[in-house]
């Protein structure tokens, strides 16, 4: 049983880590821009078929890693060079339109490219050896790839840590998050804020991209799509623009997907006799096994619940919310 | 509304008929397709312009109660021995129903079950607009692409009405050209409608300004839900014509891509103007059936989505109100008198022009 809790925390952590690095990503992008980036998934997915190229290539995976993360801050400073920054000041739907086709545009220009180069849509990720396989420590059984991307979160997260609180250009950032005029109007050089929010949101989305298609092992030009709405929740919980809460948000969505998968058909799994009759009637008519499969709309409709109830998210402060 | 500022539009009506009905008797299978296609676009860019254009409230969630109404008006015309058979764990409460009357050659079923189902969708609408009016930008955006992802998990999974994710098939196909373009017509003219009716104002009130609006004395919730709720009618009215027409289905079909589809034309457009999303709805679906046979000819799929969107990227970077901002298309002044006495003047729009942002 313990054992069994153990795996199951470090599945939740994992998860964690991944949304946790999407929705950093979303947060620094929606602080700053108060844009809801909803291209950030196909950055994630641009990233994960950059591995698979270069691996694919025959690189070593170091390589492979350094040349993924640039090519995926590349489209990521692109894409707002493009797209976003001549919508800038504008109304502000027009960036979240913005970003809806700049998705359209990265899935399908991945599409079409694999097509070109005579792939399937849906192609195989060659997991490295390094992450592939499991760990054992004395009866507790975890695979490796979960906690490298703990790991990788983790570290990652606390280097972003650093960069917003020790360096001249984070505390820009934070500053432009906090009042954009008011940071331009202290001599603070705006599009070399928001590029670098961008870049880094692409480089996380990059790391996030390799270690969940390491953990699906096959990908496709829509994969991303899922994630960042994910992302999108945790962020939302967190409370949207601020970087901790995006994290703590990311951890606490891994934490009740995990909870939901394993309370579904609680009833049935419970050895005899270790609850009275009555409970376990209750467990299976309240908790089926079927309401694993319901999970992502379990999450959503928690999602509107922190909407309604408490909309700045655990850690964002109440001006933070556009509501009436 | 006189009769000379009825004739304008009339006139465009019967053209429009004239037109169906060659086309009908034409027997062009290949056109009266895309003709239908073109007519569920205008519903659905229509009742999402009622939705999200008048009022701001950007809702992700509009292909939710189209899929929604496709698959409960499905579920009521099935004829019951195809209902045994397609969907044997039906409740029983639902498995005796079958709307699948046909008199003369109106089929009364049809019609019925697509408003029973519209009616229905009304209700979820209600229930979840209450709760979703109170968010305004963005939150109001990812709120209702939750509603879509809840329900495409839901039809994913009610195995014993949705079939999961089989195909649902042997609908019948009761939609045919007439069905689609009266629904249309009904459409546009409710919408129309209330554009020029104090919900509208209010609509358009509080999307320019919620505080000015609120300190006059205009609600914020009442006229959003109710622009929700109608919207929501008409998209669940275009989930059933789409499943009496492309008669098999599974839920894949309504997710984000058909959602920015429909936004595509919105707001190329223009959010706020009836005639816009006609035109815009016109335009993608013209463009896209191009598209698609270059794509066709060349096999570089995917290549119609992309030019599409870059389209779109231009207008809201170029002309961020769309083509027609919130005006509409001054049909019924067609025959104003200027060809035997003076115009009566420039007419002042009685909505608000000026910054288009929500």
């Amino acid at each position: 049983m313990t054992d069994y809790v153990i795996q199951q925390i470090v599945n939740a952590l994992s998860a964690g880590s991944l949304y946790a690095l999407m929705a950093v990503g979303l947060a620094m992008v929606f602080g700053i821009l108060r844009l809801i980036n909803f291209a950030h998934g196909d950055v994630m997915m641009i990233a994960a078929y950059l591995a698979v190229f270069c691996i694919g290539a025959g690189l070593p995976l170091e390589a492979a890693l350094v040349i993924m993360v640039v090519g995926t801050v590349i489209v990521g400073l692109l894409m707002e060079r493009i797209a976003y920054r001549p919508l800038r000041g504008g109304p502000e739907v027009a960036m979240l339109l913005s970003s809806f086709a700049v998705g359209q545009i990265l899935q399908n220009g991945t599409l079409l490219t694999t097509r070109l180069a005579g792939k399937p849509t849906l192609i195989a990720f060659p997991s490295p050896e390094q992450l592939s396989g499991v760990i054992t420590l004395g009866t507790i059984t975890v695979s490796k790839v979960n906690v490298v991307s703990f790991v990788a979160g983790v570290v990652l997260l606390g280097l972003l840590t650093l960069f917003v609180t020790r360096t001249t250009l984070g505390l820009s950032m934070r500053a432009a998050a906090e009042d954009l005029d008011a940071a331009r109007l202290m001599g603070i050089k705006v599009n070399r804020v928001v590029a670098t929010a961008f870049a880094i949101s692409a480089a996380l989305a990059a790391v996030a991209g390799f270690l969940y298609a390491v953990q699906a092992g096959q990908i496709n030009p829509y994969m991303g799509f899922t994630p960042v709405l994910k992302a999108f929740i945790a962020a939302v919980i967190g409370g949207f623009g601020s970087i901790a809460g995006a994290v703590l948000g990311g951890y606490v969505l891994g934490f009740l997907e995990v909870v939901v998968t394993a309370l579904a058909g609680i009833g049935d799994l419970l050895p005899a006799g270790s609850v009275p009759p009555e409970v376990r009637g209750f467990l299976q008519q309240w908790l089926p096994s079927s309401l694993a499969s319901y999970r992502d709309a379990v999450v959503f409709i928690v999602l509107i619940l922190v909407l309604l109830v408490r909309p700045q998210g655990i850690l964002g402060r109440r001006d933070e919310g556009d509501l009436e | 509304m006189t009769a000379r500022r009825a004739a304008g539009p009339l006139l465009v009506i019967l053209l429009s008929s004239v037109a169906l009905a060659v086309l009908d008797a034409s027997g062009q299978a290949f056109w009266q397709g895309l003709v239908i296609n073109l007519g569920l676009f205008i519903i659905l860019t229509v009742s999402l312009n009622l939705t999200s254009g008048f009022t701001g409230v950007f809702s992700l969630g509009q292909i939710g109660f189209m899929a929604l109404g496709a698959y409960a008006s499905a579920i009521l015309t099935l004829p019951l021995q195809e209902k045994a058979a397609y969907l044997p764990n039906l409740p029983s409460w639902i498995a005796g129903v079958h709307f699948d009357e046909v008199v003369g050659p109106v089929p009364l079923g049809f019609l019925a079950a697509t408003l029973i189902a519209a009616v229905l969708v009304s209700g979820v609408a209600w229930l979840v607009g209450r709760v979703l009016m109170r968010l305004s930008g963005h939150f109001v955006a990812v709120a209702t692409l939750g509603f879509l992802v809840i329900v495409r998990v839901v039809l994913f999974n009610a195995d014993a009405f949705t079939r999961g994710s089989r195909t649902f098939s042997n609908v019948t196909p009761y939609t045919n050209l007439w069905w689609t373009a009266i629904w249309t017509l009904g459409t546009v003219y409710v919408v129309w409608r209330i554009k020029r009716s104090s919900y509208g104002r209010d609509m358009f009130a509080q999307r320019e300004d919620r505080v000015a609006a609120q300190s006059v004395g205009i609600r914020v919730m009442d006229p959003r839900l109710l622009a929700f709720v109608v919207g929501a009618f008409f998209s669940a009215v275009a989930g059933s014509l789409y499943a009496h027409f492309i008669t098999s289905f599974s839920p894949t079909v309504f997710y984000f891509d058909l959602t920015f589809r429909v936004i595509t034309m919105l707001v190329i457009g223009g959010m706020g103007s009836v005639s816009g999303s006609i035109i815009g709805a016109i335009l993608i679906v013209g463009l896209g059936e191009a598209l698609r046979r270059v794509e066709d000819v060349t096999l570089l799929y995917g290549l119609s989505s992309i030019v599409l969107a870059v389209i779109f990227i231009v207008v809201i970077i170029v002309r961020p109100a769309g083509l027609l901002g919130q005006r509409e298309v001054p049909l019924d002044r067609l025959f104003d008198g200027r060809w035997w006495r003076r115009r009566p003047g420039p007419r002042p729009d009685p909505t608000p022009e000026g910054d288009q942002s929500p």
